[in-house]
């Protein structure tokens, strides 16, 4: 509401005096907690239905086979994910919306995908599957799908040992970088619901990870769209499971606390 | 020779608001400068702001409209407003087009280069002084 108001005063102000207009600069700041919106509601009708209707959803077929391999079992411990646990309807119930989470063996937090590689490799000693792999991708859709409607925590808010990685998510979030010397915050927090050359600048959330982009005719996880965004601000990217990505996850996750899961989510 | 031209930047003085000299020898074309105003890639300008592009469907509203821009601003604050928009509005997010210092992790396909060379500059410059009418 402050917002809109802002907003029309400034398209006001910039006809007569266009170098005094706050908004479109240094206007850095959260986005208030009852105006926070998925990137769901920018979306046309007929990928909201998409997303919505799982036998239309693409990113069903990465849940089907994700399901497959829980059941299966190998590595050399012979073990499937259902050997140690179970039903995954029960006990991956809610995992995904408390990721990024602290791990007591890397004494950092680690995202979804790399606690189910460490099971992989530690549990069923088999080798690591790679990032953006359609194997690592399709266990993460299938536990991601298990909390699907259920709000993200706030866990960072909760475990006082992430607060050190959230608030480097968030200077990585603030800070200028690339040729185009834009930060995150000046498109998703400050410019969200405009158009950058026709399309809507979203505000960002983590909400639909792993999705099925159409533009990518594929699915890809929160890792490789934040790669994207880098590419575009055109600043060197981080190895995919660099701890700069998770620490940005988190700082996402704290975002956008108690906005509902939609994984696996669709995107234009 | 042609990658050490790429990284010098050429000296420019800036008096108030404004760089009065050309960066280069060469008058600016308005012809290319519109090719280069309207080209997403190169210019990038249209990302922000929407301007005279009739051809062109995808424009953006985070940025004033650039029609009339060479009505309000003379050649020297032209070419200040491209070559650094941060000497004019601190906090802006239009980018500096003509600098290479100061930056944090630019992509290696980038570093030590300006988003738009000293003729580019010269050639945006000399078509927005063509928008004289007001949107
Ligand atoms: C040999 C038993 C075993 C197997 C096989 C196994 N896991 Fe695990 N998994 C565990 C244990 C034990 C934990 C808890 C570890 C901990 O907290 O340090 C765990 C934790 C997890 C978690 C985190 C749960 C949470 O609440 O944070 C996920 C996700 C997970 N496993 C997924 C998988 C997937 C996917 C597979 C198959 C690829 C798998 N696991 C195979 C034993 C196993
Ligand atoms: C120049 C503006 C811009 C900048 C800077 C930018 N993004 Fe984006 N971002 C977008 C746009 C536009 C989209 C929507 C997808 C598209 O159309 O490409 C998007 C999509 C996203 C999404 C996906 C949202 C969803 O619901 O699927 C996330 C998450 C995100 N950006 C995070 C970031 C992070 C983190 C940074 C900084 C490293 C960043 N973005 C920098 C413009 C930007
Ligand atoms: C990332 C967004 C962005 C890009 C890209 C961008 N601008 Fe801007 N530009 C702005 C904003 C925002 C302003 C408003 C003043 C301010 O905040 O700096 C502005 C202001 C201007 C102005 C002065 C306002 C007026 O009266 O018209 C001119 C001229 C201008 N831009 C030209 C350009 C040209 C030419 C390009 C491409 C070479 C370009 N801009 C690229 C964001 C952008």
């Amino acid at each position: 509401m402050t917002r809109s108001i802002a907003r029309g005063l400034c398209a006001a102000a910039a006809v007569a005096l266009i170098l005094s207009c706050p908004i479109r600069s240094g206007d850095a700041g959260n986005i208030p907690l009852d105006q926070r919106r998925s990137s769901y509601e920018l979306m046309s009708p007929p990928t909201r239905a998409m997303q919505d209707d799982d036998t239309a959803n693409p990113g069903t077929l990465w849940v089907l086979d994700g399901e497959a391999l829980w059941q299966r079992e190998s590595g050399a411990a012979g073990q499937a994910c259902a050997g140690c646990h179970g039903d995954a309807a029960q006990s991956m119930k809610g995992v995904a919306a408390r990721y990024p989470a602290f791990d007591a063996s890397s004494g950092r937090p680690i995202d979804l995908e790399q606690r189910i590689v460490d099971c992989r490799v530690e549990r069923q000693r088999a080798p690591a599957p790679a990032r953006e792999s359609k194997e690592l991708l399709a266990l993460t859709a299938f536990v991601a799908r298990q909390s699907r409607g259920m709000a993200i925590e706030d866990v960072a808010g909760k475990d006082e040992r992430l607060r050190p990685f959230l608030e480097s998510g968030r200077a990585a979030f603030e800070q200028r970088q690339g040729q185009l010397n834009l930060s995150c915050a000046n498109c998703h927090d400050d410019n969200w619901g405009r158009s950058l050359a026709g399309n809507a600048v979203p505000q960002g959330h983590p909400t639909g990870y792993p999705i099925y982009r159409l533009e990518w005719q594929g699915m890809g996880s929160l890792q490789r769209r934040l790669r994207n965004c880098m590419i575009g601000m055109r600043a060197e990217t981080y190895a995919y499971g660099s701890p700069e990505y998770v620490d940005l996850q988190l700082y996402l996750a704290w975002r956008a606390r108690g906005m509902p899961v939609e994984a696996p989510g669709v995107r234009p | 020779m042609a990658a050490e031209a790429q990284n010098a930047l050429t000296d420019y003085k800036v008096v108030d608001d404004a760089i009065p000299a050309p960066l280069t020898d060469r008058k600016g074309d308005p012809e290319a400068g519109r090719a280069i105003v309207a080209n997403r890639q190169v210019g990038l300008c249209l990302l922000c702001h929407t301007g005279p592009f009739p051809e062109e469907r995808f424009q953006g509203d985070l940025a004033p409209d650039l029609r009339g821009a060479g009505g309000r601003w003379n050649e020297g604050q032209l070419r200040l407003r491209i070559v650094d928009s941060s000497r004019i509005v601190k906090d802006t997010i239009m980018p500096s087009f003509y600098r290479i210092d100061g930056f944090h992790r630019v992509a290696p396909a980038f570093r030590g280069k300006p988003i738009l060379s000293a003729q580019q500059i010269e050639d945006v410059v000399a078509f927005l002084q063509t928008l004289k009418d007001q949107p």
